[in-house]
């Protein structure tokens, strides 16, 4: 090789080691970034979005911790909160900050954090700017629900409006909007249809008109009469409207936006705006696991490779193998880790056994994956895994016993009405499908999601807004949240709200929460 | 930064292992951006965190007045951290909580437990969080308490929110002394460096305008033409007329260039200042304690809350605060802070001592033209049965003109016990009914310190007066 030839002297481009120490500059990165590059498209044949590296102080990595990531946010005291507690929580020196931050868009946005060592700098971007990069790209779910080429303009438009929202009626009454549908944020997603495109210029022009329409309807006369003068439905009508109004809606605030009878047009826009971004980011908690896998596997692999040409010496190479075993550390359920997994651990272990049943099966693994042992295509299974799967669905079908080993994962069933918990499967041969099984439930969206439809509204009373929680005993709404949301989602909709929770099974009523009209 | 791509094409070619040679090459070829953000702007957020402020304001307030009242004032008012309730700023959603029934959970780390073992249920529900209220809880909805760190004016201003100086206008217009620049208007003349160059071009250019000075462009053009035209020989009757005509035109031209200038003296103008009186804010602060025999430990460290506040306050208001300690059993005698608060005396009470003690030095060091003078006296009530009318005089006639306001606390034994008047309180009293700015109030507990505080200088107080 080039650099065994030339000694240490050889220049980065062409060869030798891209850097040496723990200092950085942007030649040093811009060189890490090619030859990571390489082995990313050449060996692994990543597919990713162009991509923009930012190197960021530690005070703005906060920022951008509090804005879950984006770069630009409209301003409410929520975020105002998060940052706050992020900002006890590392002056404490409670929370270490993340190395980098990436942003599922077109082009994608990695945030290198200045503190890095040069070594850090070249595994974030290995890890981020590819890993993260391909799977945001490739994953079925993000092409699905998620369009990353607007979103940073539509954050930006979002910002821009409510900023004028708040000039023209104040920053009280727009508060008010926003802490109502952020409390219906994750009732406020298209779970089963997918999400349109954004259309920014759509938008914009929605907006515009919406506010044409507003000042063309404008008579001062109007405004000294009472708000809801046109009550008047007859009784055909009220069913007509019903079937109009398009019952059952899962999504909260879509029913809202549109058919909330005293919302102002402003009102509704800003609904629109925590409904879409909401919307952009339902996929991610259904694969975190896997994206944080995938991109933990890449930079693995990437600077492994990197090492083994002669790019980066074996301190640097120590520093990886470092910082990568503490980020994949799984803590047994008795040394702090709980009962929550690391998504990095399990998704990182998962994908090295994949490599490991394609290249070199046992008679188990030939067994249990007949389709994938011994193929010899590790990096196309990968990919494909990537591409196809979500956290539920990459355990159900990948999970194999040898991972389930390594772990030494157990199930606990547990029954109040049980004095005890049972150990009801360990890692052995009876267990095995068992615990896949358990474990691929804990990442279904459909138990960490709550799905509230709204099943009818009274027409021709007092517009009474029923809603509905398909569930079973002994797992309700936590009672007081409820209240609070109901509240709010009744000062939307501007009447009174029911809300019933029931049994899946008996169709049974187990409890029921109510917010009243609100003046 | 510029952002710069390089093609990487080229360089695959020799590098050391392709797999995918025919990938999609423009795919990869794509330029990467590297950005250096650090410059930009940073404290994105502190417009949300001031939202949050004021959101919580009440809650945040509580817990500044009992951060306070647990006697930390001086710590407290270097910037503390605070915790307010959380379900001040609680965010709530619609999410399932496990409460009862059967459900599996999945775990590490095993190293001995075999299928059918039993555990005992570990204390407090179950080995872990229901998988529905995960969501929640990773957004803080479970926290007890959120803790703030205000910065010293941040806490101040809630702490005092709704507190002000008395008569703090009257002595202040008294004591002028400093003079700054303020901005008034502008003038034609002035300094160089306070020259408005927007007005003063607009000027300019308005003036050109209106007297037709021509632009440079043109005589540059008409100067080329006569160029050409003078090249051309031979040249024709047209155009000998034309170039005679240019020449005339350059003549104007020029001429009216240099008569009109770009800039006039006229067109300028100059940013006025003009010095405003500030008003001095100086002010000085007299404590007065009594450290007899009578007081006790307890009694001085209620006395001591409340100099402090008083003192935190002030140097809110003023630049400037000096304090003065006075401590007096028998006689009196100016001592510094630590000796006044932690030197234990006893002896018999005379209070009058350390009222002409006050009045001396505020004669001799803070005329009362130049200084907002307060005065905190704390006392258990006890006195000389004689010296109760000399003290009385003293403070009605010798100091109460002089100050700006005087506060006396008058400290009840163990709080349990219900004390009669002291003859103390009783003169003072009646001095009080006629002077508004002396003010008298009793404290027999901590927790009362700040809300007599609050009664002596609480706005509603002014407003009534005016």
């Amino acid at each position: 090789m080039d650099q065994i030839i030339s000694g240490g002297g050889t220049p980065a481009r062409f060869g030798g080691l891209l850097y040496s120490g723990n200092d950085w500059n942007f030649q040093t990165i811009r060189d890490c970034y090619d030859a990571i590059e390489e082995i990313a498209h050449g060996e692994l044949g990543l597919e990713t979005y162009a991509n923009r590296v930012e190197i960021i102080t530690s005070e703005q990595m906060l920022d951008v911790y509090t804005a879950h990531g984006m770069p630009v946010g409209y301003k409410h005291w929520s975020f105002g909160k998060r940052f706050i507690g992020h900002e006890n929580a590392y002056r404490r020196g409670l929370m270490g900050l993340a190395y980098e931050v990436v942003i599922n868009s077109d082009p994608c946005i990695s945030y290198l954090m200045e503190e890095n060592s040069a070594t850090m700098q070249a595994l974030v971007i290995a890890h981020a700017a590819f890993g993260h990069n391909h799977f945001f790209r490739n994953n079925r779910l993000f092409r699905e629900w998620t369009d990353p080429s607007d979103i940073l303009d539509y954050l930006e438009f979002a910002r821009g409006y409510i900023a004028r929202c708040e000039e023209r009626h104040g920053q009280r009454a727009v508060e008010r909007v926003l802490d109502a549908a952020h409390a219906l944020q994750n009732q406020g997603v298209n779970r089963h249809s997918g999400a349109r495109k954004l259309d920014l210029k759509a938008e914009q022009q929605r907006a515009k008109e919406r506010r044409a329409y507003e000042d063309s309807i404008f008579n001062d006369l109007w405004r000294t009469l009472p708000a809801e003068a046109g009550g008047a439905d007859g009784a055909a009508e009220a069913g007509h409207a019903r079937r109009l109004l398009g019952l059952p809606e899962e999504n909260l605030l879509y029913f809202l936006e549109k058919n909330a009878p005293r919302l102002a047009p402003w009102g509704r826009e800003i609904i629109r705006i925590v409904r879409m971004i909401a919307q952009y980011f339902y996929p991610q908690p259904q694969v975190k696991m896997m994206n944080e896998g995938c991109a933990t596997w890449v930079h693995v692999y990437i600077m492994r490779r990197l090492h083994e040409l002669g790019r980066i010496d074996d301190a640097a190479y120590l520093e990886v193998i470092h910082s990568t075993s503490n980020v994949i550390n799984q803590p047994g359920f008795d040394m702090g880790g709980g009962a929550s997994f690391n998504p990095y651990a399990l998704g990182y272990a998962m994908m090295t056994d994949i490599v490991r049943i394609c290249t070199e099966p046992t008679a188990e693994d030939r067994a249990w994956f007949p389709d994938i042992a011994g193929n010899g295509d590790a990096i196309g299974t990968l990919r494909h895994a990537w591409a196809e799967y979500r956290d539920e669905s990459f355990i159900q079908q990948f999970l194999s016993p040898r991972v389930i080993r390594d772990f030494r994962m157990f199930r606990l069933s547990d029954d109040t009405a049980q004095p005890y918990l049972l150990v009801d499967a360990i890692h052995d041969e009876a267990g095995y499908r068992e615990i896949r099984r358990s474990l691929a439930r804990v990442y279904d969206p459909g138990t960490f999601y709550t799905e509230i439809e709204i099943v009818d509204v009274d027409l021709l009373g007092d517009r009474t807004l029923k809603l509905e929680h398909r569930t079973r005993a002994g797992q309700l709404l936590q009672a007081r949240d409820a209240r609070q949301t109901l509240d709010y989602l009744a000062a939307l909709w501007g009447y009174g709200v029911v809300l019933n929770e029931v049994d899946d099974q008996t169709g049974a009523v187990l409890a029921t929460h109510t917010a009243g009209p609100v003046q | 930064m510029p952002a710069r791509g390089r093609p990487l094409v080229a360089r695959y070619r020799r590098s050391i292992s392709i797999i995918f040679e025919t990938a999609s090459e423009r795919e990869w070829c794509r330029p990467v951006d590297i950005i250096d953000r650090r410059p930009n702007p940073h404290g994105k957020n502190l417009e949300n965190r001031r939202r949050v402020l004021q959101r919580a304001r009440s809650a945040v307030q509580t817990a500044v007045r009992d951060a306070v009242a647990r006697g930390k004032i001086r710590e407290v008012g270097q910037g503390n951290a605070i915790s307010v309730r959380a379900d001040a700023l609680h965010e709530p959603s619609l999410h399932r909580v496990f409460s009862e029934g059967m459900r599996e959970i999945v775990l590490t780390g095993n190293r001995e437990f075999s299928r059918g073992d039993r555990l005992q249920r570990p204390p407090g529900g179950g080995g872990g969080q229901g998988s529905g209220a995960g969501q929640a809880g990773e957004q803080g909805g479970g926290e007890d308490s959120f803790r703030f760190v205000l910065s010293r004016d941040e806490f101040l201003d809630l702490f005092f929110d709704d507190l002000e100086l008395p008569d703090l206008l009257k002595r202040e217009i008294s004591t002028t002394e400093n003079g700054v620049p303020a901005r008034s208007g502008l003038s034609n003349e002035g300094a160089p460096s306070h020259l408005d160059l927007g007005r003063t071009m607009r000027r300019s250019i308005a003036r050109r305008l209106g007297l037709g000075r021509p632009k440079p462009a043109e005589l540059l053009e008409v100067e080329e033409r006569i160029v050409a035209l003078e090249a051309l020989r031979p040249a024709s009757a047209e155009e000998l007329e034309e170039l005679e005509d240019l020449r005339e035109r350059r003549g104007m031209l020029r001429q009216r260039l240099a008569r009109i200038p770009w800039v006039d003296p006229v067109d300028l103008r100059f940013r006025r200042y003009t010095i405003m009186p500030q008003p001095a804010t100086r002010a000085v602060m007299f404590c007065i304690m009594d450290v007899s025999g009578s007081m006790t430990e307890r009694m001085k460290d209620l006395a001591k809350q409340f100099f402090l506040l008083l003192h935190v306050f002030l140097e809110r208001r003023y630049k400037k605060v000096e304090i003065v300690f006075i401590r007096h059993a028998e006689s009196a005698e100016e001592v510094d802070e630590d000796t006044f608060f932690h030197d234990p005396r006893t002896g018999g009470t005379i209070v009058s001592s350390a009222l002409e003690l006050m009045r001396t030095i505020q004669r001799e060091r803070f005329p009362s033209a130049n200084w907002n003078i307060y005065v905190a006296q704390a006392s258990d009530g006890d006195n000389a049965s004689s010296d109760t009318s000399r003290t009385a005089s003293l403070l009605r006639d010798d100091i109460l003109p002089a100050v700006q306001y005087y506060a006396y606390i008058e400290i009840t034994g163990s709080g349990a016990v219900i004390r009669g008047e002291t003859d103390l309180w009783r003169s003072y009293r009646a001095i009080a009914d006629e002077n508004d700015h002396l003010a008298i109030r009793q404290v027999g507990d901590r927790k009362e310190i700040f809300p007599v505080f609050r009664d002596l200088f609480s706005r509603q107080r002014d407003t009534a007066e005016a």
